[in-house]
């Protein structure tokens, strides 16, 4: 082995990991995905057949739909609240500190906890929730009517990481230099103009950032609905990684593996496609 | 267009405190009058208070004493849309999701001029910019020269702008383009006629772009001049020593009755009346020269004074010789083709007309006071 073969040892340790952390598992899934596999007998090779039994599957098909319209709800009422709630921070003084503080909380909440902290929230024994909505004479239970659950679960999401967008657009927001405003002022800009031109360009990476965790971890959402509905009543607040577990767990493996494929895929295209769209949104435009 | 007055501007940023001895002033009793349609500068060291005298003018800050006025209208408590004030900086800042043609566009849109007057204006001002064929590309590729192009094109494109303020816009500039774009300035500013005014603490860039130079000080105005009048007839030792490259040379003399000055160990003679004009005074005073004003020769010369070639400095087209006599080193130049070299005994002649005379730093008025060159506070 010459000197600058050696070299290539340096990559052991990073492919060790990523072999054993997405390669294998995912090559695993890849096998699994093209087999029908029941418990105790030898694995068939079906080809695609499983996934051909997914995309016809109305309960596959159904849940996709759930999901899609959750994680679209998802990034159309965080984004805009995160960015509002950065843009009304205090820029200086103790408030600074205070806000970020708080905003932080629910950021450092482990997503179980979360999850029990609204199951007790709205629990129709001793719940809150549905104590303070009796007052209307709404009967609010999360374990009977699907509104409720699903209301109650994106209530939650955007609870949890709203702050999570604010954050990076607060940052983003002090970055921009003070004589972009002071150019807009002399401009004769409006506030609406100055968002639209100075500072909505200037938070486009840090939205990028946002929009894609967001999205994708919208999509992967699990914990929650498993401890605040147990993806119910019946499957309506049951989501993506939940339906797979719920395959997995009833070792419809072939099957289970198929969606996951399907699953990885749609998250990656949409993770693309949103890269795409805010990278050249509005770049460089301005009639002639 | 304006005729721009400052009059008694103070500024103290954490206000007039009960004691006077506590207040600390960033610009302190400025009265300046700046002609419409002239080219200014204001030069200074960094923290001399220029940017705080900008940001006065641009109306960013309100002067804790004093008025401004734009043609004899009071606009000190004015923002700077409503004093029609362009104001490019030291970074360029243009609107990235416009393309050139929408960003010299956006003031007038905000306006509310109508699409076809925009469209000639905008066209007009390219034109006047050399930015024409730049129309329509996205402002993220144009190089910095031609971002701030952009930025003055959005200053200027209104036409009742009253004045453009430039602070160091020359900054990240590469030396190449800053050629062209100061070039490009002084013709915009010329053929629009537009009062500019011009913050720099770089003497070449003010010097080359303006025709009215204010030189700051620590919180107070030097002088107001024109370059030549910086140059030959500094009212201070601070405008003396800070305009020329290198500065003036300033000599502490001691006068004696007849037109001989001592100073460190030797002595130079000087016209007998001005030595009794002096004496009138005091005994002592400093003496300043330029270095341009200084011949060096290198064999035993009548009325020179002798020393030591203490540093030879080329820059390439001509030679800075610092010459030690006792305890003072003088500066002057010498041509490119003379050799020199460390520690030669060189022979050093002051031009006679050339001296001028410093009491506590301030000129001493040997001559009666040139009206027009000396203050710009009597237009």
């Amino acid at each position: 082995m010459n000197y600058n073969n050696k070299a290539w040892l340096l990559l052991i340790p990073a492919l060790v990991v990523m072999a054993t952390t997405a390669f294998i598992p995912l090559i695993t899934v890849i096998n699994y995905s093209l087999h029908y596999i029941f418990s105790g007998a030898i694995p068939e090779f079906v080809g695609f057949s499983n996934y051909v039994e997914v995309l016809r599957d109305p309960k596959f098909l159904g849940t996709l739909g759930r999901q899609l319209v959750f994680s679209f709800a998802i990034l159309a009422v965080e984004i805009p609240l995160g960015i509002m709630i950065a843009l009304s921070l205090p820029s200086k003084g103790v408030g600074v500190g205070i806000s970020l503080v708080l905003l932080g909380i629910p950021l450092l909440i482990p997503y179980n906890v979360v999850g029990i902290v609204w199951r007790l929230f709205s629990s129709s024994n001793i719940g809150f929730i549905p104590e303070v909505l009796s007052w209307i004479d709404y009967s609010y239970n999360v374990s009977l009517h699907a509104m409720d659950a699903t209301i109650t679960l994106f209530i939650l999401d955007v609870w949890h990481w709203t702050p999570l967008v604010v954050l990076l657009s607060y940052a983003g927001y002090q970055a921009i230099p003070d004589v972009y405003f002071r150019a807009a002022e002399i401009d004769g800009s409006s506030t609406w103009k100055t968002f639209r031109y100075v500072i909505l360009p200037h938070l486009r990476p840090v939205l990028l950032i946002a929009f894609l965790l967001r999205f994708m971890d919208s999509f992967k959402i699990y914990a929650e609905p498993l401890l605040l509905t147990g993806g119910g009543p019946g499957d309506t607040t049951t989501y993506m990684s939940l339906f797979v577990a719920r395959k997995a767990e009833s070792y419809e493996l072939g099957y289970a593996g198929a969606v996951s494929i399907i699953y990885l895929l749609i998250v990656m295209i949409g993770s693309w496609l949103f890269f795409q769209v805010i990278n050249t949104l509005g770049k460089g435009k301005g009639e002639k | 267009m304006a005729i721009i007055e400052l009059r008694n501007i103070c500024h103290a940023y954490n206000g007039i405190q009960k004691n006077e001895k506590d207040t600390i002033y960033a610009v302190k009793d400025i009265n300046q009058i700046y002609p419409d349609g002239s080219a200014v500068a204001l030069l200074g060291p960094s923290g001399c208070g220029k940017t705080t005298l900008l940001e006065i003018i641009s109306g960013l800050l309100v002067p804790t004493k004093g008025q401004i006025f734009f043609d004899g209208k009071d606009v000190t408590s004015l923002n700077a849309k409503q004093r029609h004030i362009a104001q490019v900086f030291q970074f360029p800042v243009v609107y990235d999701s416009m393309n050139v043609y929408g960003n010299l566009a956006f003031p007038l849109r905000n306006d509310g001029v109508d699409s076809d007057k925009i469209r000639e204006r905008v066209y007009e001002v390219a034109k006047y910019l050399e930015i024409t064929d730049l129309l329509k590309y996205s402002v993220t590729k144009l190089t910095a020269a031609d971002k701030q192009k952009v930025s003055l094109g959005r200053g200027i494109v209104r036409p009742d702008t009253a004045a453009v303020l430039l602070d160091e816009p020359l900054t990240v500039i590469d030396p190449k383009a800053q050629w062209g774009l100061r070039r490009k300035l002084k013709q915009v500013q010329k053929e629009l006629n537009i009062t500019m005014i011009y913050v720099t603490h770089d003497q070449h860039e003010a010097l080359t772009f303006a025709e009215h130079v204010t030189v700051m000080d620590v919180g107070k105005i030097e002088q107001t001049g024109s370059p030549k009048e910086l140059h030959e007839n500094p009212e201070s030792t601070f405008v003396g020593y800070f305009i020329g490259s290198p500065g003036m040379n300033f000599i502490d003399v001691k006068v004696n009755p007849g037109g001989k000055l001592d100073f460190s160990g030797t002595s130079i003679l000087i016209a007998g009346k001005i030595a009794d004009k002096l004496l009138e005074t005091g005994k002592y005073f400093t003496l300043g020269i330029r270095p341009e004003y200084i011949i060096l020769y290198k064999t035993e010369t009548e009325s020179c004074i002798s020393g030591k070639v203490k540093i030879v400095e080329d820059n390439g087209t001509y030679q800075i010789i610092t010459t030690q006599i006792g305890a003072l080193d003088i500066k002057s130049r010498a041509p490119e083709s003379m050799e020199i070299t460390y520690g030669d005994i060189v022979w050093l002649h002051l031009n006679q007309d050339k001296i001028k005379f410093f009491k506590e730093g301030k000129k001493f008025p040997l001559q009666p006071i040139n009206q027009k060159s000396s203050n710009m506070e009597e237009y």
